[in-house]
């Protein structure tokens, strides 16, 4: 007899509530520095970017399935705003819209009118998390805020701390910090190690978004070793940008870094979450990135609790789409509230 | 319909289907009928038999097409035969007009091919749509580019198209293989005649009505459908010059066989069980893609598919569990669905084939897995297989399967890895993963391939020759070595042939005449030369070596088919290390070889008087034979290879290799020159040769053993056994341990060289019965056996951190 596994059931998920079926994993404990682990990784660009290429060409979502993915999205987005001319006024603005994403009728035209669709969180400097955390009040969305001297992480070590911990003291449930590129540069581990390990206890219960900015990093396999790192040191997320770096979020960086995280997992069955940002703009990108999950994560990392895009203008993207496949016509930006 | 809200919540893949509407008005407006493509027209088989064609996915028919009888063959080559003259007189530029103007058009109609592709064979409409049609439409271009410059590439002076081809191409990569096949020959200025397979005739049929459409001329692409009956009737067909095939090695064999002596050129592209090779520094996430696309691509049914990973044993379990994961997550359904990752397999007869092998391999003692997901039901599917537990001596490490199913193996060294990967009679390609530039490169020219992909697999273009050694056939599709396929030398046209009996006259000993006076020397026993040693025969026969008056000069030995075993065993311990020496090492014993042999020229040229009879002709030869020997120790390290312009981030390496081991049976005139203008040139590039003189006067080789001991030429380089022809050549045809031959003999011999090499296909230059002139350097001397003395190895590698 040919060897197989019997077939498992397809998970049965809840229908009634808009939140994914997954539930919260427990948080990554990190564990000690291992070099050699880190020493021994390989990652073959060509490779990466051939595997990359055809994510999207080796699946297809249209129709029912695509309006359903790109509801997921929305339910995976840090609704994001992070300028230099940000104000209160503009983040009251900006967490409405992450309360109420899709205009009600066409939630109604998709059977998703009592989903209870929020996005996943919204993503602030610190000097609005209150402001942010008083407009998402009873909305259950938490409030990010970018620390440690975002977006280029040069400020002192305690200036950094003292960030996070003011951020979290504001109610900032979710604290995305950026690492110090020089030690991945240079190859200081250690370093590295003790900074993030660092964050995270300057975190507290606020969830730890480690910030790699791959676009700075010069290879792949810094990527890959960075985010080994990290995750070593207690990172609950790893993300790729700061959406300042010259590049950010590309297929291949996503698809090295999770391929980390899943090695991660395997090693010591710690679930870490994964935050592309930067440059994710159409509903197209959204699909591709949900496709990489899927493929080479797993449907886990399909839920909030471990993905997320960092994003400011994919939403409205995403909103025509869903309005094309309710009416057949395609859609307009202005018929869509601002965020 | 599903709704929205359950897949939020489900997050599962829909069915995306690609729509089969042109495709079938194609068909319907045929009536689901085709006959064959004959000078511009559809016309009637002559004896009305006819093949369906079936979509592998349900089963359902697709259309009824034609089974082309011989008469049928006979009017296409009659068509293709007369549609030359003006094909070739169109010229490089018409041609590449014709070319460019198909290449377009088909990336116009894209969709349509890629769509009734995935129908008539069953491969996922990905691959179609991504991968084949737009090779297709590459190859027409880039050979448009090979039109236009058939008169401007110097490397191309002098040559001109076969003439009429006979086409048989597979069903794997059905309009893919016609594009391989095709697009070399028109830019050649050949005509053709294609079989497509039985199983899936209808892009080529449809290609036929897009060249119609694309203006190309009546008659310049036939197409001939039918089963194995038609491509015999076509292989068999006096009036065409080239048959080239893409199929199974068995059908290979039997096509050179029913070719021989025909004097048809062959290229013949056949199987393989191909190494992918996996060192403990390579990157394990994309190895693992490397496997989808080495196996799992179009159903593993693929003559390059890598079947056999080697992986080393230190990471072999990670390996294993990391395919196992990824297998699981493969999707296999209706080909053209654009979310799946396998399609079907293309006939019934296929997957019995797979089913069999597996089970085959399990009762060896092989564990096969295979992911808990099914494969459909209706229709021809079978799932990815992974077996381990597979011992170098099972089915599954040895027999190609052509389907999903690849067998994992371990080796410890890189030593151990190569030879692993060399223990197969094939030798189409080789995947090597490592992340270390200097064990890549090492182990890429010691593998037994045609192609090797460097941390990639299953990558093709247009520029870049493919093809195999060993049993996996030889030739090259693609790049400018592939091109040559198609091109014979324009100024052959008027050089005498000579049948095996005028061969035979010459070569006879002279009647025997008194001995006249005695020399007074000392009595000589001539001996073979085997392994850097003069060997007695092993049987004491001897043949008379007469002068022109009929005098006795010596007897040598008379060599039978152990003396060959010997010689062959010497090549085999030799040659590895002598291809590994500089090419510069290499040139430096063939100078030294020249300056022995010009020291002792009054003496050659004194022996060489009891050939020719007269002393001017003597010493011309000897002369000529000291240039010969100049010739290709200046070319030795020179005749260097290509990168080629593939169009990935990478560098392609066409690399000259020489062949290996090398019969040459030396032509019967020019005693010395004449084995020389041999022995040197496959010295130069790296083989070892056991060579037989001619036996019309093989005392000017026995002369060269001590020559050859003076010049540093390393034992069993060059082996020399005398004889008759009778006796040694057929042995030498047919030994398995021989991967070449040359023959600058008759006709009659020539084809039973070829008759006899079906053993390991071995590669074979045969000269029928064509005689050179070996003392003009044009005809004696040059590019054309440097080019037969190595074949092309491909090595992709690609770069970038």
């Amino acid at each position: 007899m040919v060897q197989t596994r019997t077939a498992p059931e397809a998970p049965p998920g809840p229908r009634s509530s808009g939140h994914p079926p997954h539930a919260e994993p427990p948080r990554n404990p990190g564990m000690p520095l291992e070099l050699d682990w880190v020493e021994q990784v390989r990652v073959n660009r060509s490779a990466v970017e051939r595997r990359a290429a055809t994510l999207g060409t080796r699946r297809s979502v249209k129709k029912a399935w695509q309006a359903g993915w790109l509801l997921r999205a929305i339910s995976l987005m840090d609704l994001t705003t992070l300028a230099g001319d940000d104000t209160e006024g503009r983040v009251r603005r900006l967490c409405a819209k992450a309360r109420r994403p899709v205009r009600p009728d066409l939630l109604e035209a998709l059977g998703m009118a009592d989903a209870g669709l929020t996005v996943a969180a919204v993503c602030v400097y610190h000097r609005f998390v209150e402001a942010a955390v008083d407009a998402l009040t009873g909305s259950g969305i938490p409030v990010a805020a970018v620390s440690t001297a975002f977006p280029h992480g040069l400020a002192p070590m305690e200036t950094r701390l003292a960030e996070i911990r003011a951020s979290v003291a504001a109610g900032a449930r979710e604290i995305d910090v950026v690492v110090t590129r020089s030690h991945v540069l240079t190859g200081q581990w250690t370093a590295l190690y003790d900074e993030v390990r660092a964050f995270r206890d300057a975190c507290g219960d606020a969830h730890l978004k480690t910030i790699l900015a791959t676009g700075e990093l010069g290879t792949l396999r810094n990527v890959y070793r960075a985010s080994l790192v990290a995750m070593m040191a207690g990172a609950d997320f790893i993300k790729t940008s700061t959406g300042k770096e010259g590049v950010n979020a590309t297929l291949p960086v996503g698809l090295t870094m999770v391929r980390a995280l899943r090695e991660y997992g395997e090693h010591t069955g710690a679930r870490v979450g994964f935050k592309p940002a930067g440059g994710i703009r159409t509903a197209k990108d959204a699909l591709l990135w949900l496709i990489l999950m899927k493929e080479e994560a797993g449907d886990p990392w399909l839920s909030p609790h471990l993905f997320r895009f960092g994003a400011s203008s994919l939403l409205a993207d995403i909103e025509r789409q869903l309005e094309h496949h309710v009416t057949g016509r395609y859609s307009a930006f202005h018929r869509h509230p601002l965020a | 319909m599903t709704e929205v809200s359950q897949i939020f919540e489900t997050m599962e893949y829909g069915p995306a289907p690609e729509a089969t509407g042109p495709a079938n008005d194609w068909i319907d407006a045929h009536d689901g009928t085709f006959g064959l493509w004959i000078d511009g027209a559809w016309v009637e088989g002559s004896d009305g038999e006819t093949l369906e064609t079936r979509r592998p996915s349900d089963g359902t028919l697709l259309a009824t097409v034609t089974q082309g009888s011989a008469a049928d063959v006979d009017r296409a080559v009659a068509a293709a035969r007369a549609a030359l003259p003006a094909w070739r007189d169109l010229g490089p530029h018409g041609r590449a007009r014709h070319l460019y103007a198909l290449g377009r058009a088909l990336q116009r109609k894209a969709r349509l091919f890629a769509v009734l592709e995935s129908m008539d064979n069953g491969k996922p409409i990905r691959e179609s749509r991504d991968l084949d049609i737009p090779l297709v439409a590459r190859h027409f271009i880039h050979h448009a580019g090979w039109a236009q410059l058939m008169d401007a590439e110097p490397e191309l002076a002098g040559t001109e198209g076969v003439g009429v081809v006979g086409q048989i191409i597979p069903w794997n990569f059905p309009l893919l293989m016609l594009a391989w096949k095709v697009a070399p020959a028109l830019a050649t200025g050949c005509t053709v005649v294609l079989k497509p397979a039985e199983y899936t005739p209808l892009t080529a049929l449809c290609f036929a009505e897009l060249a119609r459409d694309a203006g190309l001329p009546a008659g310049v692409l036939n197409v001939v459908t039918g089963d194995g009956r038609t491509g015999a009737a076509l292989v068999d067909h006096a009036g065409v010059d080239k048959i080239a095939f893409t199929g199974s090695t068995e059908v290979g064999r039997i096509i050179r066989k029913a070719t021989a002596g025909s004097g048809k050129r062959l290229s013949l592209e056949l199987g393989g069980k191909s190494p992918f090779i996996v060192f403990d520094d390579a990157d394990l996430d994309s190895v693992v893609e490397g496997v989808v696309d080495a196996i799992w691509f179009n159903q593993g049914q693929v003559c390059c598919a890598g079947s056999r990973i080697l992986a080393h044993e230190g990471i072999a379990p990670r390996l294993v569990e990391k395919l196992r994961a990824r297998m699981e997550r493969l999707r296999m359904g209706d080909p053209l669905d654009k979310s799946v990752d396998m399609g079907a397999i293309v006939a019934p007869v296929q997957l019995e084939r797979i089913r069999e092998l597996v089970a085959r391999g399990e009762d060896e003692g092989a564990t096969v897995w295979q992911p808990s997901w099914a494969a459909p039901r209706e229709g021809w599917f079978y799932p990815p297989t992974l077996c381990t537990e597979v011992a170098p001596a099972s089915t599954l490490a040895q027999v190609e399967v052509f389907g999903p199913v690849v067998a994992l193996m371990t080796f410890r060294t890189p030593d151990e890895a190569v030879e692993l990967a060399n223990d197969t009679r094939y030798g189409l390609a080789a995947s090597i993963w490592t992340e270390n530039v200097n064990l890549a490169l090492d182990v890429a020219p010691a593998v037994k391939a045609g192609t090797v992909w460097v941390n990639c697999s299953n990558l093709f273009d247009a520029a870049a020759g493919f093809g195999g050694v060993r049993e996996s056939g030889y030739g090259r599709e693609g790049g400018i070595e592939g091109l040559r396929e198609y091109l014979r030398p324009s100024d052959q046209g008027d050089a005498p042939v000579r049948d095996a009996a005028a061969e035979a006259a010459l070569m006879a000993a002279p009647e025997a005449a008194d001995a006249g006076e005695a020399s007074g020397a000392v009595d000589r026993t001539p001996k073979h030369y085997i392994g850097g040693r003069q060997v007695r025969p092993d049987a004491e026969y001897v043949l008379p070596v007469r002068d022109r008056k009929g005098r006795l000069l010596a007897e040598v030995p008379r060599g039978n088919r152990k003396d060959v075993r010997n010689a062959v065993e010497a090549a085999r311990k030799a040659q590895g290390a002598w291809a590994k020496r500089t090419a510069h090492n290499r040139a430096q014993v063939l100078y030294f070889l020249a300056e022995n042999l010009e020291l002792r020229a009054d003496e050659f040229a004194r022996r060489l008087e009891g050939w020719h009879g007269a002393s001017d002709a003597a010493r011309a030869e000897v002369d000529a034979a000291v240039r010969r020997l100049f010739t290709y120790a200046a070319w030795a390290d020179k005749w260097d290879g290509r990168v080629h312009h593939t169009p990935f981030r990478n560098v392609t390496l066409a690399m000259p290799e020489p062949v290996g081991i090398m019969g040459l049976v030396a032509p019967a005139e020019a005693p010395l020159l004449g084995l020389l203008s041999g022995l040197a040139p496959l010295v130069a590039m790296g083989n070892a040769v056991v060579a037989l003189p001619s036996p019309g006067f093989p005392l000017a080789a026995v002369d060269l053993y001590q020559v050859l001991e003076t010049s540093d030429v390393p034992a069993g380089v060059i082996n020399l056994v005398t004889g008759t022809r009778d006796e040694v050549v057929p042995t030498l045809a047919a030994h398995d341990g021989v991967d070449g031959l040359w023959a600058f003999a008759d006709r009659e011999l020539c084809a039973q060289v070829e008759a006899l090499s079906v053993g390991n296909m071995k590669r074979l230059w045969c000269s029928q019965g064509r005689v050179r002139r070996w003392t003009d350097a044009r005809q004696g001397e040059g590019p054309e056996f440097l080019r037969q003395a190595v074949q092309i190895k491909n090595v992709w590698v690609p770069y970038g951190e």
